[in-house]
């Protein structure tokens, strides 16, 4: 079972890294788009299951970072500010003062309580960028050009801006697996598991779930200045509740403390909404139903784990 | 001068009507075991949860080695040395017993701010783990899933998640709960291992047990305490008896 699992994420990363020579190969540079929307995602969904998955922390406004991420690549552009280390530091700062902000409020509630304020939270950023009218209101605002590395990474190149995403997700994979089995990660899973218990044993654990909810949306910033640079374009509509369920199912269908699962339910959920919006405009009437069936016959999703903690 | 290590004074707490816990005062000597028994609805689990943290009193006063501790958190009582076990088993039934133990041993060892190495394969959480894990006859046991043991077993784990944090009180809320009779006998055998090593405030149901283990008893009767002394004091003392042991004999 492990070692299916070892194989299955494997081949899964170096499919992922051969997409820009196959897409070449099959002359089709359309799938280097889709997939770097893929990977973005993927780094939302990976930041979301290190607190859902390994926290119990039910985050419902997870789009929220994206959409911080996004606003501030696109705020800092539009006043003529194009360095792409201030664009990613301020976008991932941003998000982690924002994360810090929200979690030091509603993680002191839990269960239904917390999913609620979550929700509110992102809907109250929602609202706010939606009204800032200089920055294109509801109806959204071209950013002018990609983040510049001064030469050093040319992201008006797809192949590039893939191969950064990419390399993002990888990093945000490595340290995940790293923080799970880290002290830390024990901390926030025994909170998780049993938080009573672990007051009973000295942990206060407000403050180890507030550092991973701090780092999740950090991670969620990072994956929205990616997003920014992809689309090149900045719109409310990145952080609509919509998006945070969306995130939210690439992770359940994944395979919801895995990690490397919310990988595959990005892959599956974007290809899957990509097929069925060219058949039909109904296609979320199709989408549904695909992933309640995927739900339901593989319970702890694609790459689900049985029983270990 | 005994030396007490666990104090309550003048404790109250009411709810509504009902006053759970009436102006108990009581005092646990460093290295003695002290049983708390009562009948049913006595108040004792009330009175452990304001002991551990989880309550608040309405008024008095609880102190801990000369701390006043009525106002500190579950987490805090904790980490000052107040181990507890529930009366309903409360583990980590996802981990395995070593890393519910292990756990236990971090709580002991500095904060939990260290992201990178790897806690599993960290000998110094996992030796002392696996040496409390045989402490308790549980070192067979250590790779299994803690949701997967016995209710024997997870007794015996909670009681060597106490250990581990290596208390200076642990509050054992009916640790013989729900166990068979082999299973409480090898409990009462762990816990007589413990004899004048271990400060212990034993709730427990099981009269066997308690005078076999106890070195004072405290009777809590509809909140109140009715008599505090040692298990031959408790077994002649007639309000005990006709309060309490009158109605099981």
């Amino acid at each position: 079972m492990i070692s299916w699992r070892r194989v299955a994420v494997g081949a899964g990363l170096l499919a992922l890294a051969l997409v820009p020579p196959l897409a070449a190969w099959l002359d089709a540079s359309f799938y280097v788009v889709l997939f770097t929307r893929i990977v973005i995602f993927a780094i939302a969904a990976v930041s979301l299951d290190l607190i859902l998955g390994y926290g119990g922390m039910v985050s419902f406004g997870h789009a929220a970072y994206l959409g911080i991420g996004s606003y501030a690549m696109g705020i800092l552009s539009t006043y003529g500010i194009t360095n792409g280390f201030i664009h990613f530091g301020v976008a991932i700062g941003a998000a982690a003062a924002i994360a810090l902000l929200i979690g030091f409020m509603s993680l002191r509630t839990s269960g239904v309580h917390f999913i609620m304020i979550t929700l509110a939270f992102s809907q109250m950023i929602y609202f706010l960028c939606e009204s800032l009218n200089q920055f294109g209101g509801d109806n959204g605002l071209n950013i002018p050009e990609h983040s510049s590395f001064g030469g050093l990474i040319d992201l008006d190149d797809a192949v590039t801006l893939y191969y950064l995403a990419f390399g993002c997700l990888l990093m945000c994979l490595w340290f995940g697996d790293r923080l799970v089995e880290s002290r830390f990660g024990m901390v926030v899973r025994g909170a998780k598991s049993n938080d009573r218990r672990m007051a009973a044993l000295g942990f206060s654990t407000f403050r180890y779930r507030l550092t991973a909810f701090v780092l999740a949306g950090a991670m969620g910033g990072l994956a929205g200045v990616l997003l920014a640079n992809q689309t090149l374009f900045l719109s409310p509509s990145i952080m609509h509740w919509t998006r945070s369920g969306e995130i939210m199912m690439m992770v359940i269908l994944g395979g919801i403390g895995t990690l490397c699962g919310p990988v595959a339910g990005a892959a599956v959920y974007l290809v899957l909404e990509n097929m069925l919006s060219g058949l039909t405009s109904h296609w979320q009437a199709i989408l549904g139903p695909v992933l309640v069936v995927i739900v339901l016959f593989r319970k702890g999703g694609i790459l689900g784990r049985s029983r270990h903690a | 001068m005994p030396d007490v290590l666990l104090a309550t004074r003048g404790l109250l707490k009411r709810f509504g009507g009902l006053v759970a816990t009436n102006d108990v005062t009581l005092e646990v000597v460093r290295g003695e075991i002290h049983a708390l028994i009562g009948p049913n609805g006595a108040g004792k689990t009330t009175l452990v949860a304001q002991l551990a943290g989880e309550l608040t009193p309405d008024a008095g006063v609880v102190e801990f080695g000369g701390v006043d501790i009525t106002r500190r958190t579950p987490a805090e009582r904790a980490a000052l040395g107040l181990a507890r076990s529930f009366q309903i088993t409360t583990i980590f039934p996802e981990f395995s017993a070593l890393d519910n133990v292990a756990l236990a041993v971090q709580a002991r060892s500095g904060h939990s701010f260290r992201f990178w190495r790897a806690a599993r394969r960290d000998a110094s959480l996992r030796e002392p783990a696996q040496r409390w894990l045989a402490r308790v006859g549980l070192a067979a046991r250590a790779d299994v899933l803690a949701g997967l043991l016995s209710h024997g077993e997870k007794r015996a784990l909670e009681l060597a998640m106490a250990l581990a944090i290596e208390p200076r009180l642990m509050l054992l809320d009916e640790p013989m709960a729900g166990t068979g009779p082999e299973d409480a006998a090898a409990m009462v055998t762990l816990l007589a291992g413990l004899k004048r090593q271990q400060t212990i405030l034993l709730v427990e149901h099981d009269m066997d047990a308690v005078f076999a283990l106890a070195d004072r008893i405290t009777v809590l009767v509809r909140g109140t305490v009715i008599a505090t002394g040692t298990p031959d004091a408790i077994r002649r003392d007639a309000a005990v008896l006709e309060a309490y042991l009158g109605e099981d004999a």
